[in-house]
């Protein structure tokens, strides 16, 4: 059935077809004839007040529900606004889905007012991207869009229209199956290579499954359970993986990579054994490649066959969908038992053990009494508890969440990972909140980050999204400040922030209409949370003015190797002293 | 360094030419010829690309390829069971005391005088890389004013056809996200 309509009215019926329920968006000329069907539609429009704001919403909407996020800009400066979140989706394999509008056909090329090559700027950024001058192609388009992000490995895709095929009158027909020639993932795992994984694993003495973020949108967090938990390998989950794993399990060794604990890195370095899920050996986990776990075989599982092999030999490539590898992974080893063939694990398993009883996780408090950012988040994790979904910016408070606050289930850990956005965190809690309005949305972030994007605030006190913001306030860049203390002198060169005098986070927050709150003493913290906890209905905003040098330990310097793990500074654990 | 002849099909789209330029050179890919034209199909493009792979495996760029969505199936094609030509068009000095040698060189290369001037000629050849290689040296020194030059094509050698199997369509249903 088709019926005549506008291309305007045909991209909002397109969405609406496409099960959208929420667009993060701001209007501007180009893609103003979408906003006017849009005013009518069923779905969501949520106004931001920057773009970029609307892109790492849909990306926090998106990391929360499993959904495809939706955002929407103008042509030009909205488009480009986009850039930032659109590269971070690529980067963590966010489903999203970006419409903007386009100058018309005619003045494409032109040097138009607002005009900007979206579509060329985000080639490289994103899975695909499209532009549509033709309005009968607006469905089809968007069909395509929709499948693409959510299939495969999950990424952003671009939806860019031209004006005058928003104008045009045209004929809506959603259509029933697409046809993508070049595009079709492969999602069914190779039976001969889980059969050869499974061998490897049985024979292995020193195994360790490495858990990567593909888990967690893949779905696969109850799988691997059971594979762990039939197994007895030790697991240790990326920093896009906590939660798929509880990390209360006593098999959990906590994250690998540059901040990660002792434990995991060394299950890596002195492993035989790599069992890889929908991780991709990013730089930041292996350190120096050359010196990286030198005894393991590697098996590799990925939805993406161009992650395997890429940075670390594969042994044993597997590629398809985390959650269907897992599952036959566990039925071939299964199959392996029945004949007899049983992994030992034991000495390797007492080893880490030792090794995670001797370097946990830890912190000291300041001396001069000032309040350690570790301890407001340890307080914050058990008060909120593990039901709450937490997100976080980038820097020292990111790596300090990601270790203290103790997640137990997947889609609760949102972050920006690979691409490192400062201001990622306060919209994409609003996201998350508007997927999952039911549980309670913490967004952890430093004062640096908080001040990129903070004009959210505004967004979610009028459209009723109350997250809750703990800013870890140490008034300057503290990654980066903390690198200036270990590698350059003490030189703090354009990283003192003075937020602890401006601005007032307090009457900012009050500014925006939601409730400041701040703490700076550790017998406040509890009381300071348990207050944002009964707030329910605007955002809260709580100044945690922390001591400013606490460093985030243990640390593997960059560029060098994980074997030169330091567990706090001049303090480099002693692997050898156990028996392997 | 080794090179390496890849046949990539395409979809005939506007773009996907800025995509394929644009992957090889943020992965830092040597292309070291290319050229792009329509099939037999007029829905898809053929792409032979010459790429030059140093210290990373082929397939790491076949895979990133194979990424693009309008990428439809990437064949290596290598010179014992392929054909391989190119083409060049050279604009070389002769005038009445060397245009007979000149003419020479153009017959012992089977090549073809296109354009005729009376202090220069211009010549066209084709074949494969090392044949205009060759005749580049015996020309040079006659003088060379201009030289142009077409990206590598390449087929299989025998029947089989890589676009065979390509078209056949496997559509998904569409579903609501």
């Amino acid at each position: 059935m088709s019926e005549q309509v506008t291309g305007a009215q045909s991209l909002v019926r397109s969405l609406e077809a496409a099960g959208v329920e929420t667009i993060f968006g701001i209007p501007g000329g180009a893609i103003l004839p979408a906003y006017d069907p849009l005013y009518d539609s069923r779905i969501r429009h949520i106004l931001v007040r920057h773009e970029q704001g609307a892109g790492h919403a849909a990306q926090g909407y998106a990391a929360a529900t499993g959904k495809v996020g939706v955002c929407m800009a103008t042509s030009g400066p909205g488009a480009t606004n986009l850039v930032t979140p659109i590269a971070d989706a690529n980067m963590d394999s966010v489903p999203m889905v970006a419409v903007t509008g386009q100058v018309p056909t005619a003045a494409i090329g032109s040097d138009a007012f607002q005009e900007a090559d979206i579509r060329g700027i985000t080639m490289p950024i994103t899975k695909h991207n499209f532009l549509v001058t033709d309005p009968a192609e607006i469905p089809r388009t968007v069909a395509e869009a929709f499948y693409i992000a959510s299939t495969g490995r999950p990424g952003p895709v671009l939806v860019d229209v031209a004006k005058d095929a928003m104008q045009t009158t045209t004929t809506f027909e959603w259509p029933a199956e697409i046809n993508l020639a070049g595009y079709r993932p492969v999602t069914r795992p190779h039976a001969k290579q889980v059969r050869e994984a499974a061998r490897l694993i049985t024979e292995s003495r020193k195994p360790v499954l490495y858990v990567g973020g593909g888990v967690i949108r893949a779905g696969a967090s109850a799988e691997l359970r059971v594979l762990a938990e039939r197994t007895g390998i030790p697991v240790i989950t990326t920093l896009m993986a906590r939660g798929a794993f509880p990390d209360s399990h006593p098999q959990h060794l906590g994250m690998p990579g540059m901040h990660g604990t002792v434990a995991a890195v060394a299950a890596l370095q002195k492993s035989d054994l790599i069992i890889s899920l929908g991780a991709r050996f990013d730089d930041r986990v292996t350190g120096a490649l050359d010196s990286f776990a030198p005894g393991a075989k590697v098996i590799h599982a990925d939805i993406d066959p161009a992650e395997i092999g890429k940075n670390r030999f594969a042994d044993v490539p597997i590629v398809g969908d985390c959650r269907d590898v897992i599952a036959d992974l566990v039925v071939a080893l299964e199959a392996e038992a029945a004949q007899g063939r049983e992994g030992d694990y034991e000495g390797w398993v007492r080893f880490l053990a030792g090794i995670k009883a001797r370097y946990p996780l830890g912190y000291d408090n300041p001396a001069d009494g000032s309040l350690a950012p570790q301890y407001v988040l340890e307080r914050l994790g058990k008060i909120a508890g593990p039901e709450a979904i937490y997100c976080a910016g980038v820097g020292q408070h990111q790596m300090w969440a990601t270790h203290f606050i103790g997640y137990e289930n997947p889609r609760t850990w949102i972050n920006s990972g690979g691409l490192g956005t400062m201001g990622f965190c306060v919209p994409a809690a609003m996201g998350a909140k508007v997927g999952r309005p039911d549980a309670t949305v913490w967004a952890i972030d430093g004062d640096g980050c908080f001040q990129m994007t903070n004009q959210e605030l505004a967004t979610c006190t009028l459209e009723g999204i109350p997250i809750k913001v703990a800013i870890i306030n140490n008034e300057s860049l503290g990654m980066v400040r903390q690198w200036q203390t270990l590698f350059y002198n003490e030189r703090y060169s354009n990283t003192d922030l003075q937020s602890k005098r401006v601005p007032d986070f307090v009457k900012l927050a009050d500014a925006y209409g939601c409730v400041g709150l701040s703490c700076e003493s550790a017998d406040e913290v509890d009381a300071t949370i348990d207050k944002a906890m009964e707030i329910n209905d605007v955002p809260v905003v709580i100044d945690f003015r922390v001591h400013r040098d606490a460093m985030v330990w243990p640390m593997v310097a960059a560029g060098t190797s994980n074997d030169e793990i330091k567990y706090a500074r001049d303090l480099a654990p002693k692997f050898e002293e156990d028996e392997l | 360094m080794s090179k390496h002849t890849l046949s990539v099909l395409v979809e005939n789209k506007p773009g996907v030419l800025a995509r394929v330029a644009s992957l090889f050179s943020r992965r830092g890919y040597n292309i070291d010829s290319l050229a792009v034209g329509p099939t037999e199909h007029p829905e898809i493009s053929r792409m032979t690309i010459v790429v030059a792979v140093e210290g990373l495996p082929l397939e790491q760029v076949t895979k990133q390829l194979n990424k693009l969505v309008e990428v439809i199936k990437i064949v290596e094609l290598d010179g014992a069971s392929s054909v391989n030509r190119e083409l060049i068009l050279v604009k070389v000095r002769a005038d009445a005391a060397t245009r007979g040698q000149v003419l020479d060189v153009v017959q012992l290369f089977k090549a073809k005088v296109v354009d005729v001037a009376p202090d220069a000629l211009t010549i066209q050849l084709t074949g494969n890389s090392d044949k205009l290689e060759d005749f580049m040296k015996v020309i040079e020194p006659f003088g060379v004013r201009e030289l142009v030059q077409s990206g590598m094509v390449a087929i299989g050698r025998g029947s089989r056809s890589i676009t065979d199997r390509t078209l056949k369509p496997v559509p998904v249903a569409v579903t609501a996200n």
